[in-house]
């Protein structure tokens, strides 16, 4: 199976259409396998994968379809959906699958109902047939296909039956072009109606078949009715149809889901035999447990407790593997490009580091993933959300926020990346946002270096551990009410209510799993890991120009005339390095950008440290090492580092770092952005720069704010 | 045995039917496009250990829902079982 960049005009469009937990995706898996395209809609969480099969000599590119309840949109992600199948996204698909889940065929046949209005060729992917065969349930297929007037193939995806039948369906839908009508069976005045209108509209030369008609009668805020804007004796003709057959705007839609309804009640006593009245009783047994008020709860922070330590403790020495083994490659590629200094910097420094700063999040990605992958296919996921959702609905979240918020306690990386287990758009959104505001790892070495450098020798380890504690909290207590003010400003058109579905409990898809961890992986590596490496190398530029052999020269005479006891303390390599730093563009810009940051206690030191740490925050440790003659190898456990901090004066002899300062650092880090990856994650997930513009804008003035009032308000308390 | 009160608190085993839409929006097409239609019956399965949202069996389908977002619904409670 060849994989086409652009569709070639032979290549038949395939549109996977369904309601969410249908088993739609585990259907596109089972189709494409490896042939699948993650891209995204641009400025939203939505994402769109499409995917290629061969099947007798021809190609098929299949959409997966965001999945939805109703073809008349009210969240973006279904907007996105009908908008793919009418055709406005590209070219309209050439048949419409349609996945039904057989263990809640009411909903999946209203669905349905309304996918007829498209007006395309038609197959119906039958699945979760096995589900039902557990429960001793059995569905007429014969009866369903002559209800529904189009073909329907049982599958059982994940087992890869019934997919061959499928495509041959598919193949031969394409080619008959038959488009399916059934009667729904509206309320004759409707009928009459629609006939009456149909008729209008041809005398007025308007093309348009019966249901398009209902639906713009029925509904006076669909797309069709603008169309007829410019025909205002079609307009009077439609709004007196209407007045006549119901009265009020609401009353369109209930008339309409109630027919829909009826009709798929219809359907469902005819073809759906079931001989045990014990449905979903094995479900329901682990339900009792697992969402039981006492074990339930303690299962889920088990679970949870899990999940976060895997990715936080079980992922380090992973994480140590990848960067020894970075280190390494630069080791041993150094001394070979030793001779030509700046090529060297560049590779070792630039380069490799960079790919080092991509790679590093892999393992958590893929352990997070791996467990997401899990606990959804499962069923869990939705389990989890239902706990939750009381703690952070009230904010404007949801239940399915915990895993995403949870995991940025680690990394903000995977924790936006898990951002899309929640259902719609908007939350995708406002949860992404807030995610680097939880306390990641990263933060941790400053915190550390900060706390034993000045809270623990005057206030002992007790205080010290504390403070370490609270920190972790000063992210939270920002995010809370910002997304409370996000809620009720920038995401306040069309709040939706929280639909949660808990489907029945099935082990996990293996393969499912397999996909959905090297789909992230790939995604990441591709998208936000290509915005890491070349950021990266910007910012290794900018600390290592300019540079020439005079000024190198002068460093080294400059270090010759210091004292005796200065020498000792800092190596002559050390104190150049120091030095190149401080007159590189970054230094020149930090120390240009002093006065600002003045009122929140630091000097050009601190604030070129802060713009070095930019690529990823705990950079400014390593950054302060070299800014303080001590080289890059300075850790946050340093002595060295810690009494030079301690030590550092401002210019009239003030010392540099007091408790107020070091408090405001690390309010500072507690808030700031200084994370490409995250951001670089952001405008992935969020298909748009301007998302990742505003969360590196809110951050870095929430953070230069908080500053201010903590190192103001402290100097003058302590 | 049925009992008819505008809006019955939910709790644990009861049958209700959705008498009428009363509310507007986005919010209620939303209800309805889940299979809340008037004279639709559904029972409350489960009620969240925080006290919200609440799971109901609607058509064969579960789904939680959070009390005040049925807001533009009215219920009525059928029977109370077990």
């Amino acid at each position: 199976m060849a994989r086409t960049k652009a569709a070639p005009a032979s290549t038949a469009c395939v549109a996977l259409v369904g309601n969410p937990n249908s088993g739609k995706t585990t259907l596109f898996n089972a189709l494409t396998g490896m042939n699948q395209k993650v891209g995204n809609y641009p400025g939203v969480t939505v994402e769109k994968v499409t995917g290629t099969y061969s099947h007798q000599g021809s190609q098929y590119e299949v959409v997966d379809v965001p999945g939805l309840y109703s073809m008349r949109p009210v969240s973006l992600d279904e907007e996105l959906a009908t908008k793919a199948m009418a055709g406005t996204e590209g070219r309209p698909p050439d048949v419409i699958v349609f996945v039904l889940d057989a263990s809640n065929l009411e909903r999946n046949l209203f669905l349905f109902s309304q996918t007829l209005a498209a007006g395309l060729p038609t197959v119906v992917a039958l699945t979760m047939t096995d589900m039902l065969a557990r429960e001793r349930a059995e569905i007429d297929v014969a009866a369903l296909e002559s209800r529904l007037g189009v073909p329907v193939v049982n599958v059982v995806a994940h087992r890869k039956q019934g997919l061959a039948e499928l495509q041959d369906a598919v193949a031969r839908a394409i080619a008959e072009r038959t488009v399916p009508d059934i009667d729904l069976g509206f309320p004759t005045v409707v009928r009459e109606a629609v006939f009456r209108l149909h008729d209008a509209l041809a005398r007025a030369g308007i093309d348009a078949n019966r249901s398009e008609v209902r639906e713009a009668l029925l509904n006076p805020e669909s797309a069709w009715n603008s169309k007829l804007e410019g025909n205002p004796d079609i307009v009077r003709a439609f709004q007196e149809e209407r007045q006549a057959v119901l009265g009020e705007s609401i009353q369109g839609r209930t008339v309409d889901a109630q027919t829909r309804y009826a009709w798929a009640a219809k359907v469902r006593r005819a073809v759906l035999h079931s001989s045990d009245s014990r449905v979903r009783a094995v479900s329901d047994a682990i339900d009792r447990v697992l969402t039981h008020r006492v074990f339930g709860l303690l299962i889920f922070f088990g679970l949870m407790y899990l999940v976060f330590q895997s990715i936080y403790t079980f992922a380090s020495p992973i994480m140590g593997w990848i960067e020894n083994g970075i280190q390494a490659v630069q080791a041993a590629v150094s001394p070979a490009l030793a001779g030509t200094p700046l090529l060297q910097s560049l590779v070792v420094d630039g380069v490799l580091a960079g790919i080092g700063a991509v790679v590093v999040f892999l393992p958590q990605i893929a352990i997070l993933f791996c467990f997401i992958g899990i606990l959804e296919g499962t069923g869990y996921l939705a389990r989890a959300a239902f706990l939750m959702d009381r703690i952070l609905g009230w904010c404007g979240l949801n239940g399915r926020a915990f895993i995403p918020l949870l995991s940025s306690f680690a990394c903000a990386v995977p924790g936006i990346m898990a951002a899309r287990v929640m259902p719609d758009a908007r939350s995708r959104m406002a949860t992404a946002l807030v995610a680097p505001f939880m306390s990641c790892s990263a933060r941790l070495p400053v915190y550390v270096l900060l706390i034993g450098a000045f809270v623990e020798p005057q206030f002992g380890p007790a205080v010290a551990g504390a403070v370490l504690f609270l920190m972790h909290f000063v992210g939270l207590a920002v995010a809370v009410p910002m997304v409370w003010i996000l809620n009720r400003s920038l995401f306040k058109t069309k709040r939706l209510p929280f639909v949660l579905e808990l489907p029945r409990y099935q082990w996990p898809r293996w393969r499912d799993v397999a996909l959905t961890v090297t789909t992230r992986v790939k995604v990441f590596l591709q998208t936000a890991g290509t915005i890491i490496f070349v950021m990266s190398i910007v910012i290794w530029a900018l600390l290592s120009f300019p540079k020439s052999e005079a000024m190198d020269s002068r460093y080294k005479a400059a270090y010759q005339s210091q004292s005796e006891s200065f020498k000792e303390a800092r190596s002559e390599e050390n104190y150049i390095q120091a030095q190149r730093v401080r007159d590189s563009y970054l230094g020149q810009f930090g120390r240009a950008i002093e006065p600002a940051f003045v009122p929140a206690g630091f000097d050009w030191r601190i604030t070129t440290a802060v713009l070095a740490a930019f690529p990823a925050r705990e950079v400014v440790v390593s950054a302060l090492g070299i800014i303080f003659s001590l080289g890059g190898d300075a850790d946050e456990e340093s002595v060295d580092l810690r009494s030079a901090l301690a030590q550092a004066r401002w210019p009239d002899g003030r010392p540099l770092m007091t408790m107020a300062s070091a408090a405001s650092l690390m309010v500072f880090f507690a808030l700031c952005a200084q994370c490409l990856a995250t951001l670089a994650t952001i405008k992935r997930e969020t298909g748009s720069w301007k998302w990742a513009a505003f969360s590196f804008a809110s951050m870095t003035t929430l953070a230069y704010l908080a500053a201010v009032v903590v190192f103001q308000v402290g100097s003058r308390l302590l | 045995m049925s009992e008819s009160l505008k809006r019955p608190k939910f709790c644990r085993g009861m049958v209700c039917r959705v008498t009428c839409v009363t509310g507007d929006g986005e919010h209620v097409c939303r209800l309805l496009d889940l299979g809340l239609t008037p004279g639709t019956e559904f029972s409350v399965v489960k009620v969240a250990p925080l006290g919200d949202p609440v799971e109901i069996d609607v058509r064969g389908a579960r789904l939680c829902l959070r009390r005040r977002e049925t807001q533009g619904l009215d219920f009525e409670q059928v029977e109370q079982s077990g």
